[in-house]
């Protein structure tokens, strides 16, 4: 409260105030225009009125709403709470600093802090309209990706005769102003390799080598088209192309975080990924399907259910299940669907703008929850059963025919395991049970007798509850069992409605209703909003998915360009904002998404247009030639596309060739996950991944992946974390991989198998048979020099094994070539792709 | 990197063979760069490495570290207008401590008759009874407490440091966590994150199997049969090294293999006790039926920290005593009590607690109000870690909390707090400690933390 002495020496004032406000309110009013009013206009209106040129910090403070709410550093007042009021901390120059440069007397200090004690009554009506900073378009555009992107003519060059496609004149034009000569082409058994893993992700076989070879003897620009035209038919190049955009959707089987609850139905999303690579789905219907599948017109029931598992793209983010606070739950649900769509589509890292405008690029706090009130007016069902340690249990999407419903799961493998642990329990309190009557029964006095009824009531209580846990989860396993289709996805919350900004992302702490719309970037118009009714995602993935968007189609094409040649054009594959990379080929890569859009947005067509050009077909080795250390000196890292990048493959093409080349691949799709049979529960607790039944042969992209248990051969290799988008894998090199390529049981058995299959080869010398190891495992000959060091390992491991492991002639023998092979297997040159 | 493409640059253009070769050498060079290469510090420190001991499940700082003489007098009592505005449920009684506190060494240190051992070492405990942290669930708790954030998947503390620091040891892992807690948060408390893989924990499940490190041992062959393979291989490598002198990655190929070998008898020689004395075992308690598994824990955190592991963290689950507060609490500390003191003892003796920061916490500490007569709930307003050795002060109480234990009020500690501390002992400035990563420097202390520097030694340079 005031202490009287301080305003009496303003009763003048006072007084003239008196005339229309009463009592304390009087002295207040007062108080606020003699001390505060004045202190605010002379010293922080400059920088935060409606009337400043520039609003800085977010922060508005001529109106009660205004300093209330505060801007990007919080509240700028509190009334009763100096402590969490920053405009005392700032005027105070203790962290924040305002006015900047002037330290305001101690007194004005003291008196804002009375002021806040007090409430900070404050007369200014009025909604502090604005809020936070605005985007000015035209100046947003200045930056290169922002801009649209325009077809361009293709360069001219000296050398006429190198190029094969327009890709080939960017990438010279370049090299030939720097005066560099790019290096020369990779051998056949090099390319055909390389198209292989590139496409299928698998090696080529020994016949397939050599009939590449004889074809491109003849003419190798019909060689690569046929190769290139066949692969991409296979139902492989879905698994191998499925994996890239399924590392960009940070797919996962369970929801990470401190409970990590199993999804098991995500599956589905993977097989629709595949598939839609395989089928050919042109990019942009891929992006409305993933968005707001739910949406679309459906011509079949089969196309509706596999428009709706598209929406699980959305769904299977990490979640944290034991959260407290819905709200919270909710809005990071939202952050986290803001952040994979932004980043995937787009290219840039909306989600940074949750509780601040964006620190570098032109997304304003506003714009993002213009974005999150799209997805608070969405649904997401991601399947988890209600727990102990879930509090935020979620539902599926079940599909039957032509009925679409919302099925709750239950915990447990189809229920069986929490059937199981019901019975225990039951067969536990029957026991209990039967004690309690027993005591009842010897109770000596009417104390104990009480004592004792009241546990045999408590017992059969319990019993109770627990029959009828049991019938419920008995009726849930049974209509589990129907021929419903369950998928994760999104549906339409009841009452589509804008959201509030969140005061630094504070998910309880309300700004103003931001209307739903998009964002300026990206956009013809400044702050479109939503035009029609609805959650406003079918109106989104139209926005992403329209030609004019300039971010949609570079960053797609960035990706595939990434893959074929080593590094994207521009290296930061998810960010192509300020603080991402700048294209080193800027007309490339508008040459590239022009024509991707211009082709129907065919991801098929891009990739063949990339693998036909002479810049995929150059040699990634290279030898000591003047011209080309003058390539070394000029682009040490090879930003001008002068060679190829030698690149490392992937865990999963590393663990697919080992199967593949011991023979022990089976290239059979898999229908569902072994996250399946381990069933809904969280991990660690009600499931447990020791008990994970995976089939050993199946091909990589098959295998489950658990949040925080990722199969070890996957994250030896740099798998990335699957709880953030990643478009990018490192690639580290470490002891632990070479500790597995030398002992894993997998590996040692792998080799074995290999050894079999080389031993099986009848009618061959040592050295033909060395060299057949060569060919399926490396897709080249050995050199004589080769040949002869292995043989020499051989008769040398063969003399230690007899005279010195004792081990029989035949063991010998196997574990002799099974040596050879392990070595190939662990070589760096099978992980390789030169 | 960029000193490189300089010095390209700047040799021009026009040679031939010869400088091409000196380039390719220089490329390979770099690839021998092993990310876990040891690093210099920001600025110099005292400690070296961590042993960072998780008590899992929320020990009661009232009836262990943080003593509270006014329990005893509103025992049975509900704390009334003294616990204004902090957060205790209503109808909640306080509730004494079962246990003595009694002051020991020099500092006079108060410390419970739960920790009889650990006692003798109080003059260089460092107790930070002023810590806080913002959930008071486990799962969300013990995230935070290992990765700043229960909110988003971020690398571990353990991830950061190596990252920070590397590693003097290129045969063992530079971050190993024995024991670690399958669930809440599971391998996320000892992940990478968004650093690069090699830098997340190696996790020790099982302290007493063969190959207790994955694919340490060789179930097959022979280590003379599995050198002669290796050599083969080896041979294979440094051909396509050779081939492609661009590419340096081939060469740290043949360096993890090297790496590897070395690994797989470096791992069991440390884990093996059997060349400890009678008399160190017994100092950790080995051999006591109630200490002897933690025991061993704390001897490994030795010899792995003497044989150059950076980061080695030990836990010890069941400190949720929301129930039978007495019996478990003591069960626990003597399963801890003996070993952690030998563990200090022994490093002291070998002077290694000088550059060795233990640091001793759960994920939050119990309400000193109670519901139940036995038991005390979770409690994350205010808490005590504690911390010993290298550049910390010893025989200190930093920081406190209300009368009663309720919550930090002085000189308070959060989570983020701890971490740049735990940092800035290591000679890593938080704020600069930066990975970027979707266009952001991250760091581990995201936009909070401060140096509690009223804790850290004189002798400290940092």
């Amino acid at each position: 409260m005031f202490r009287p002495a301080t305003l009496f020496t303003i009763f003048s004032f006072q007084l003239w105030l008196c005339s229309f406000v009463h009592g304390e309110d009087a002295e207040m009013a007062v108080f606020f225009e003699t001390k505060i009013r004045p202190v605010l206009v002379a010293e922080c209106y400059e920088c935060h009125s409606s009337s400043a040129k520039s609003v800085k910090g977010g922060l508005l403070i001529d109106t009660r709403d205004g300093i209330r709410r505060g801007g990007e550093s919080g509240h700028g007042v509190v009334p009763g709470q100096p402590a969490d009021s920053l405009i005392l901390e700032a005027m105070r120059h203790d962290g924040l600093e305002m006015p900047p440069e002037k330290k305001l007397d101690a007194k004005v200090v003291a008196d804002f802090r009375k002021w806040i004690l007090a409430g900070a009554y404050d007369p200014r009506d009025g909604k502090s309209d604005l809020v936070r900073e605005t985007v000015d378009l035209q100046k947003a555009r200045e930056f290169w990706s922002f801009k649209a992107a325009k077809s361009v003519e293709v360069p001219a060059v000296n050398q006429h005769q190198w190029g094969k496609t327009a890709i080939d004149q960017f990438i010279l034009s370049r090299l030939e102003a720097k005066g560099l000569r790019p290096a020369g082409d990779a051998g056949p058994q090099a390319l055909v390799r390389r198209i292989f893993f590139d496409l299928v992700g698998l090696p080529p076989s020994v016949q397939d080598v050599q009939s590449f070879v004889t074809a491109s003897r003849l003419n190798e620009d019909v060689a690569i088209d046929e190769l290139v035209s066949q692969l991409l038919e296979t139902p492989q190049f879905g698994e191998r192309w499925g994996r890239h955009w399924l590392d960009v959707v940070r797919y996962a089987e369970s929801t990470g975080m401190e409970r990590n609850g199993t999804f098991t139905s995500a599956w589905r999303y993977r097989d629709y990924v595949i598939d839609a690579f395989n089928r050919g789905l042109p990019y942009d219907q891929f992006i409305r399907e993933q968005i707001a599948g739910d949406l679309l017109d459906a011509s079949s029931s089969d196309e509706r259910t596999r428009m709706l598992t598209a929406t699980g793209m959305l769904a299977i983010g990490p979640k944290s299940l034991n959260e407290t606070n819905k709200e919270k739950f909710l809005m990071d649900v939202v952050d986290e669907q803001i952040d994979v769509v932004s980043r995937a589509f787009l290219g840039v890292t909306a989600s940074c703008a949750r509780c601040h405008d964006h620190k570098f690029d032109p997304i304003p706090q506003s714009e993002y929850y213009a974005l999150a009130g799209i997805f608070t007016s969405t649904r997401t069902h991601y399947g988890t059963a209600k727990a102990n340690g879930n509090r935020n249990p979620g539902q599926l999407i079940s599909i039957d025919g032509g009925d679409v419903s919302l099925v709750a799961v239950s915990g447990g493998s189809n229920g069986k395991n929490e059937v199981k642990r019901i019975r225990n329990q039951l067969k536990k309190l029957t026991r209990k049970l039967a004690a309690n009557k027993k005591q009842l029964a010897a109770a000596k006095n009417a104390k104990a007798r009480e004592q004792a009824q009241v546990q045999v009531r408590d017992t059969e209580d319990s019993l109770k509850r627990f029959r009828n846990r049991l019938r419920q989860v008995e009726q849930n396993a049974e209509t589990g069992s129907s021929d419903a289709t369950l998928v994760m996805g999104l549906g339409e919350s009841n009452k589509p409605a804008n959201t509030r900004l969140r005061i630094r992302g504070e998910p309880n702490d309300y700004g103003v209703v931001v209307p739903r719309g998009f964002l300026t970037i990206g956009s013809e118009t400044e702050h479109p909003v939503l035009q029609h009714g609805g959650s406003g995602r079918r109106e989104l993935a139209d926005w992403i998915a329209r030609a004019e968007n300039p971010l949609t189609a570079r960053v797609a094409v960035n990706r595939i360009w990434q893959h074929l040649l080593g590094r994207g054009i521009v290296a930061t594959v998810d960010n192509f904002g300020a603080n991402g990379g700048r294209p080193s080929h800027p007309l490339l890569l508008d040459h590239l998404a022009t024509e991707f859009v211009a082709s129907g947005w065919s991801i098929k067509q891009l990739i063949r247009q990339i693998m036909v050009s002479r810049v995929y077909r150059l040699a990634a080795k290279v030898d000591g030639t003047t011209e080309l250390a003058a390539c070394v000196a000029a682009d040490p890292d090879n930003e001008l596309f002068w060679r190829m990048n030698q690149r490392r493959l992937e865990g999963e093409a590393i663990r697919d060739a080992m199967l593949s080349v011991s023979g022990e691949l089976d290239l059979q799709p898999r229908k569902a996950s072994p996250v399946v049979g381990l069933g809904e529960g969280l991990i660690g607790q009600t499931v447990k991944v020791d008990t994970l039944q995976t089939d050993d042969r199946m091909r990589s992209v098959y295998l489950p992946i658990l949040r925080g248990a990722v199969p070890e051969m996957l994250s030896l290799f740099d798998f990335p974390e699957p709880s953030i988008v990643g478009g990018k894998r490192n690639v580290t090199t470490v002891p632990t991989q070479a500790l597995f390529m030398m002992n894993s049981p997998a590996v040692l058995e792998l080799s074995r198998r290999f050894a079999a299959r080389l031993l099986a080869s009848g009618g061959m010398d040592p050295a033909a048979r060395v060299a057949l190891g060569y060919r399926i495992a490396l897709a080249r000959d050995p050199t004589p020099d080769e040949v002869k060091r292995v043989v020499t390992f051989m008769v040398d491991a063969r003399e230690t094994l007899r005279q010195v492991e004792k081990l029989d002639r035949e063991e010998t023998q196997l574990a002799v070539w099974a040596g050879f092979c392990q070595s190939l297997l662990g070589s760096s040159e099978f992980r390789y792709l030169n | 990197m960029l000193s490189r493409r300089k010095a390209l640059v700047a040799s021009g253009c026009g040679f031939g063979y010869l400088a091409f070769s000196a380039l390719a050498t220089e490329a390979s060079e770099r690839g021998q760069q092993n990310p876990l290469v040891q690093r210099k510090p920001h600025f110099p420190a005292a400690a070296k490495r961590v042993i960072f001991l998780c008590m899992r499940g929320g020990p009661s700082h009232v009836d262990t570290f943080d003593y509270k003489p006014q329990l005893d007098k509103f025992d049975g009592k509900a704390p009334g207008a003294a616990a204004t505005g902090l957060n205790v449920q209503k109808g909640r009684k306080l509730k004494k401590s079962p246990w003595k506190f009694q002051q020991h060494g020099e500092s006079g240190l108060p410390i419970s008759s739960l920790y009889p051992h650990l006692s003798r070492h109080a003059d260089d405990l460092c107790l930070l009874n002023g810590s806080y942290t913002d959930i008071p669930n486990h799962p969300q708790a013990l995230v935070q407490l290992h990765t700043g954030s229960f909110q988003f998947v971020r690398p571990s503390v353990g991830a950061w440091v190596l990252y920070g620091l590397g590693t003097d040891n290129q045969d063992l892992p530079g971050f190993i966590t024995i024991k670690p807690p399958a669930r809440l948060g599971g391998a996320q408390n000892y992940g990478s994150g968004f650093l690069p893989a090699v830098y997340q924990g190696t996790p020790i499940s099982d302290i007493r199997s063969s190959s207790p490190i994955a694919n340490v041992r060789n179930p097959n062959v022979s280590k003379l049969m599995q050198r002669k393979q290796l050599d083969l291989l080896q041979a294979m490598n440094r051909d396509s090294a050779e081939r492609n002198p661009l590419n340096s990655e081939l060469e740290g190929v043949i360096e993890s293999y090297e790496l590897g070998y070395r690994m797989q008898s470096a791992v069991p020689e440390v884990l093996d006790l059997a060349s400890e004395s009678a008399k160190t075992l017994s100092s950790y308690g080995i051999g006591n039926a109630k200490s002897d598994e933690f025991g061993r824990q704390c001897l490994m955190a030795r010899r792995f920290a003497e044989a150059g592991v950076r980061f080695i963290e030990l836990t010890h689950e069941g400190w949720d005593q929301h129930n039978n507060l007495s019996a478990k609490l003591s069960s626990n500390c003597e399963a801890t009590d003996l070993p952690i003191a030998g563990l200090i003892g022994d490093l002291k003796q070998r002077d290694m607690l000088k550059d060795t920061l233990v640091i001793w916490s759960g994920e939050f500490g119990r309400t000193p109000a109670v519901r139940r007569s036995d038991g005390r709930d979770h409690n994350a307003t205010g808490y005590t870690v504690w911390m010993c050795g290298a550049g910390v002060k010893g025989g200190i109480r930093y920081g406190a909390t209300d009368d009663f234990g309720i919550a930090a009020v002085e000189d308070r500690m959060h989570v983020h707090d701890l971490h740049a501390t735990t940092l800035h002992l290591l000679g890593l400035d938080h704020t600069k400690l930066t990975y970027r990563y979707a266009g952001r420097d991250f760091r581990l202390t995201d936009v909070y933390g401060r140096v509690a520097s009223e804790i850290i030694a004189s002798t400290n340079n940092g």
